[in-house]
């Protein structure tokens, strides 16, 4: 059992994520709370970057508004810091790797052990560099959280089987952003990944409703849904917290109806 | 240590989706790039087509007046589509040809990438869609509407600075959500292994054309050469062929805007600090949190906030200098060498002349210097003229 398996155990994951400083750190302390309140499994805080490649327009706008409101990362430790003795659930950073180098690898490994965060997640990391943190990553204890995509084929296995905490299962070609319709075969993928790791399975990139997330819980361990969520915030800013609230409790609640 | 190495900088830092198109894309250069049939196919196209090889011109007027070293001038500026950016537009463009794809897109700054690709686009039956900045788009309106003549879709970019750096951001979004079919044809030495090596073989066409055109002219090498940078092709471009010839000083002149001690500016050797974005390590201009830094520059060529690895690794082991050159050096040298020489080069390559400007007086007369024009101005006429208070617009 990993710091960040124990959000898959005895059910299926709903994993929330949100641009911290969006529309600033107060906010988001809010939000976070909410989202425990309504049972989500596990919380991706994103640290902004200045030029997210892998988003679409929706979180890299969240980005813009947090970098603007004078969000910085060092700001979001102590955010992070503070609040987590109240939160029981694993708690990942999302980010970009020039955000993690440019504080310094090691001193911000040692800072997310500090204030108690269990893992990582950097998608223009891929396998090939993981180098670049995971001697880091493993000195203080952070997960350092894989992905596989449609594209990725013959790269799975090697992926998979040295992944850490959950898999991240990108569920279609392009940036982050609500999809209407998922076409990647994900049963199969998973089935890839299950073949050499028991590691659990989580899927993300344009999953909105619950009725999508219950379909791709049905095929993996959970899901993870992030512009869906900054779209509320995005709408309604400082007075988001009740809505976005009672959408991440339909959310959890189609993940936990699926049975393991 | 990964793939794509300069030293420490370099490498594959990008999203996983994009993986598979980059070894694909490696595997297929290294194929071809020995391939007698693809070599002579792209000779041909850059003789019969590009127009090389490029002139190295002497400068005797600039030469005169300016009383010391011996300028040359090499000619890229006479490359069909008028820029350097042909030479790995076309290397590229018949590499993806090879391996299948029907679509290239890319990323430009000035436009001159985005025509050169159109443009071989055309050439080829490819379809073809250009990501240009919206600041770019208005700045160098000349530029869009040639790619659209040309057949090319043009997308402005309305993210970030609107600017080069945010060209490539959406150039590879669009690649990560279209693969099968299309190849992202990079415009310069950097991103993720392998465009770096790819971008640079294809360029180095330039240095290996300098090297035997001016030891049949002075039957001996140069002193110096001197290129813009931005992203660093022209330049890589220029100085590949004489890495390894130590006397021969390598200088990279970058953009410093409004000066190097102005945040207006893209001077990333002076004020950049180790960093990895847009697929590679190297320098960047960032903040203290990694942010990457609005950087600012006359030239939409040169306004980019990184350097391609290859250029951090020349710095680092002093192979190359790199200096700063302002708007204002710029413009002055754009104008002197339309006056002196009549020829009119692209505001990127003005920087470069900015420095020579500098640098010939402190030369003696029997050293020799090679300038690379990368390209020629006309597209800049109208922001020169609205830099010095003229109201003409393109």
């Amino acid at each position: 059992m990993t710091k960040l398996s124990k959000a898959f155990e005895n059910k299926k994951a709903f994993i929330a994520f949100l641009t911290a400083g969006d529309p600033d750190l107060a906010t988001t302390e809010k939000l976070i709370f909410e989202m425990v309140n309504n049972g989500v499994d596990l919380i991706e805080i994103g640290i902004p970057f200045s030029d997210p490649i892998a988003e679409g327009t929706v979180i890299q706008e969240a980005d813009i508004r947090s970098l603007a409101s004078g969000t910085t990362t060092e700001k979001i430790f102590d955010l992070v810091e503070k609040i987590r003795p109240r939160i029981d659930i694993p708690l990942v950073f999302m980010t970009y790797c020039n955000v993690v180098f440019g504080y310094g690898t090691e001193k911000f490994m040692q800072r997310c052990s500090q204030i108690g965060i269990d893992g990582i997640i950097i998608p223009d990391v891929p396998y090939e560099e993981k180098q670049e943190l995971q001697p880091y990553t493993q000195k203080y204890g952070i997960e350092l959280v894989s992905l596989v995509a449609p594209t990725s084929h013959d790269r799975i296995k090697n992926i998979a089987g040295d992944a850490e905490g959950f898999l991240y299962v990108v569920s279609s070609l392009g940036v982050t952003g609500v999809r209407s319709e998922i076409k990647t075969d994900i049963g199969e993928l998973v089935s890839l990944a299950k073949s050499v790791s028991d590691i659990p399975c989580a899927v993300g990139f344009g999953i909105s409703t619950p009725e999508q997330a219950a379909d791709m819980c049905r095929k993996a361990d959970g899901v993870i849904v992030g512009s869906a969520i900054v779209r509320i915030i995005a709408k309604y800013g400082k007075d988001s917290v009740q809505y976005v609230g009672e959408y991440i409790k339909s959310m959890a609640d189609a993940c936990h109806s699926i049975s393991i | 240590m990964s793939k794509g190495r300069f030293g420490i900088h370099g490498g594959q830092y990008i999203p996983e989706t994009l993986m598979n198109a980059v070894n694909d894309l490696e595997t297929a250069y290294h194929y071809y790039q020995n391939d007698e049939d693809f070599n002579q196919e792209l000779t041909a196209l850059f003789q019969e087509y590009t127009g090389r090889p490029s002139l190295l011109y002497y400068a005797e007027k600039m030469t005169k007046d300016l009383g010391g070293a011996k300028i040359y001038l090499k000619r890229e500026d006479l490359n069909h589509t008028g820029s350097h950016k042909i030479n790995n537009a076309l290397g590229q463009a018949l590499l993806a040809k090879k391996m299948g794809k029907t679509r290239l897109i890319a990323e430009t700054g000035a436009g001159q990438h985005g025509v050169a690709t159109a443009t071989v686009a055309a050439l080829m039956g490819m379809e073809c869609e250009i990501f240009m900045g919206e600041v770019d788009c208005e700045r160098q309106a000349l530029n869009v509407y040639r790619m659209e003549l040309l057949g090319a879709k043009v997308h402005p970019v309305k993210s970030g600075t609107k600017t080069l750096k945010d060209a490539v951001n959406e150039t590879f979004r669009e690649w990560v959500s279209r693969i099968d079919d299309t190849h992202y044809v990079l415009g310069s030495v950097m991103g993720p292994h392998p465009f770096p090596t790819i971008v640079r073989d294809f360029q180095s066409v330039i240095s290996r054309e300098i090297k035997s055109q001016i030891l049949e002219k002075e039957g001996r090498l140069p002193d110096v050469v001197l290129a813009c940078v931005g992203g660093g092709s022209n330049a890589i471009g220029a100085f590949y062929h004489f890495i390894d010839d130590k006397d021969v000083r390598l200088i990279g002149c970058e953009a410093a805007g409004l000066g190097v001690d102005n945040p207006q500016n893209a001077a990333t050797m002076a004020n950049g600090r180790l960093g990895i974005f847009h697929g590679m390590k190297s320098y960047f201009c960032q903040d203290e949190f990694g942010q990457i830094a609005p950087v600012y520059s006359i030239s939409a060529g040169l306004d980019y906030p990184g350097i391609g690895p290859e250029h951090a690794n020349l710095k680092d082991t002093n192979r190359a200098e790199y200096v700063p050159v302002t708007d204002e050096e710029a413009v002055n040298a754009f104008e002197y060498l339309s006056r002196t020489e009549g020829i009119i080069p692209a505001i990127e390559s003005s920087h470069a002349v900015a420095h020579a400007l500098k640098l010939a007086p402190e030369m003696s007369k029997n050293e020799i210097m090679v300038i690379n024009i990368s390209g020629r101005g006309d597209k800049d006429v109208a922001a020169i003229a609205r830099y010095r208070g003229v109201d003409i617009h393109d």
